[in-house]
């Protein structure tokens, strides 16, 4: 049995901020991540962040993951398990977990005084007909095997969904060499910014909004897509269909938050739309119902990087305030932390989801 | 079909180590660091397994561990989620017929 202070289950931009706050007051952290590397889905971003200054604005996502990373390896309080994944978590608050080595897998055990669960989300997917033909891929999957891997999804892809991650994609596509056949959105609006919307319609790309994916065709592998117009139900509108010859279709429809751990922590639960699914009650400092267990990131609720490592940061330190160990900044830095979040949910933009927490707070 | 991407104007592209595997029997090559499914759709093998009961071809979904799309048999086990696991020199990935048995 491994014992330890604080366990954080997720190895992503809220996870490595919160394992670097923690250990700031001396609290021993272990820090479990199930792929081979560290900093989650910041791998593969290619783009700059916006933002303010404190949360790397102009710094591409791939670099704040290094940044990050570096951080966690230069702390002496900081325990790091890559390719190890959390398996369970049992009445006894024992947390199981399997580390590979290159074939071989051992068991472990953990008990540790406070959990912080930092798992992201998983995406979602559309109902359509042959929705499960390869070549039908989530948005972070082109992003994963392009950006990570070097490899093009294939020749032509249509994208579907025009919010930011939507169109982000669809820009790196370009980069990578592989042609955009067009974006589409069932909305009337875009969703993401219009900054990057212009970027790619100059790029001659164009985006149908008030279109939806009506069906795929192909045998082993996607060969056509069927689009069609939507009435104001969101039902395709007949005599509106347009056939498009591509091997790939990027699913963009948004991510839902990875809430297994929560669930069987005993954590009390609640579905809100605005954060993608179901999602933990919390306190201000990011403390569920299960008073060890704290959560952060996209697990706490789909947003997006920024405000993952800025929660991150927040559920580090009242985790290890929590229990005890004194930081003497403790109080201004966690206000701070506190304005931070509030800020980058500010404006227009922020409505939904300023909705969407104040649905689970306690 | 090679779908490498050789020129990116923000990703430097690395040399890297060659590695040699078996896909159902016939040698295919990748690169050191990246997994069993990237190779293969660099190759253009984009069908990785097939639904259980109507034998529908799947390929991944999420590329990140999470959907169970891409199961293959490998050196032998079954259930290999070959999205997230590194290609390793001389390994055996064969394509899974149903749930896949270790006995």
């Amino acid at each position: 049995m491994i014992h330890t202070d604080i366990l954080i289950i997720g190895g992503g931009p809220s996870g490595l901020c919160a394992a670097i706050a923690a250990a700031k007051s001396g609290a021993e952290v272990m820090l479990v991540e199930r792929s081979q590397y560290f900093g989650g889905q910041l791998v593969k971003q290619t783009h700059m962040f916006f933002g303010s200054e404190k949360q790397y604005a102009a710094t591409r996502g791939f670099d704040i993951g290094k940044k990050l990373v570096e951080e966690v390896k230069n702390s002496d309080n900081i325990k790091i398990f890559h390719s190890t994944t959390a398996l369970g978590i049992y009445e006894d608050g024992v947390v199981t977990l399997e580390q590979k080595f290159e074939s071989e897998e051992i068991y472990l055990k953990v008990q540790a005084k406070s959990l912080i669960v930092t798992t992201g989300a998983l995406e979602k997917s559309l109902p359509f007909p042959n929705n499960d033909l390869p070549g039908i891929y989530g948005a972070g999957a082109v992003q994963t095997l392009m950006n990570e891997y070097l490899v093009k999804p294939g020749k032509r892809v249509l994208m579907v969904g025009a919010g930011n991650i939507g169109l982000i994609i669809s820009y790196q596509l370009l980069q990578a060499g592989v042609e955009v056949a067009g974006i589409i959105d069932a909305s009337p609006r875009i969703g993401g910014y219009l900054v990057h919307a212009s970027k790619i319609r100059r790029s001659g790309v164009p985006i149908f909004t008030g279109y939806t994916i009506v069906k795929a065709e192909g045998t082993d592998h996607l060969e056509k897509a069927t689009i069609a117009k939507v009435d104001q139900h969101w039902k395709p509108i007949p005599g509106t269909e347009k056939e498009m010859n591509v091997d790939v279709m990027c699913i963009s429809v948004g991510l839902t938050p990875s809430s297994a751990f929560f669930w069987q922590g005993g954590c009390e639960m609640e579905y809100v739309r605005e954060l993608g699914g179901y999602v933990p009650k919390r306190n201000r400092y990011l403390r569920t119902t299960v008073g060890n267990i704290y959560v952060a990131g996209d697990s706490a609720g789909i947003e997006e990087a920024s405000s993952a490592m800025v929660e991150g940061s927040i559920a580090g330190l009242a985790a290890s305030h929590d229990l005890g160990f004194v930081y003497e900044g403790y109080n201004r830095e966690i206000e701070e932390l506190l304005q931070e979040l509030e800020g980058l949910r500010g404006g227009e933009k922020g409505i939904h989801i300023r909705r969407g927490y104040n649905k689970v707070g306690f | 079909m090679n779908q490498r991407i050789n020129k990116h104007p923000i990703i430097d592209i690395p040399l890297r180590q060659k590695i040699k595997f078996f896909y159902n029997g016939k040698e295919f090559f990748g690169f050191e660091g990246e997994t069993i499914a990237s190779a293969l759709h660099a190759a253009g093998i984009t069908k990785l397994s097939e639904s259980i009961k109507h034998h529908r071809p799947r390929g991944f979904y999420c590329a990140i561990g999470n959907c169970s799309s891409c199961f293959m048999r490998v050196d032998g086990k079954p259930n290999v989620k070959t999205c997230v696991e590194p290609l390793r020199e001389n390994m055996v990935v064969e394509n899974q017929e149903g749930r896949g048995s270790i006995i």
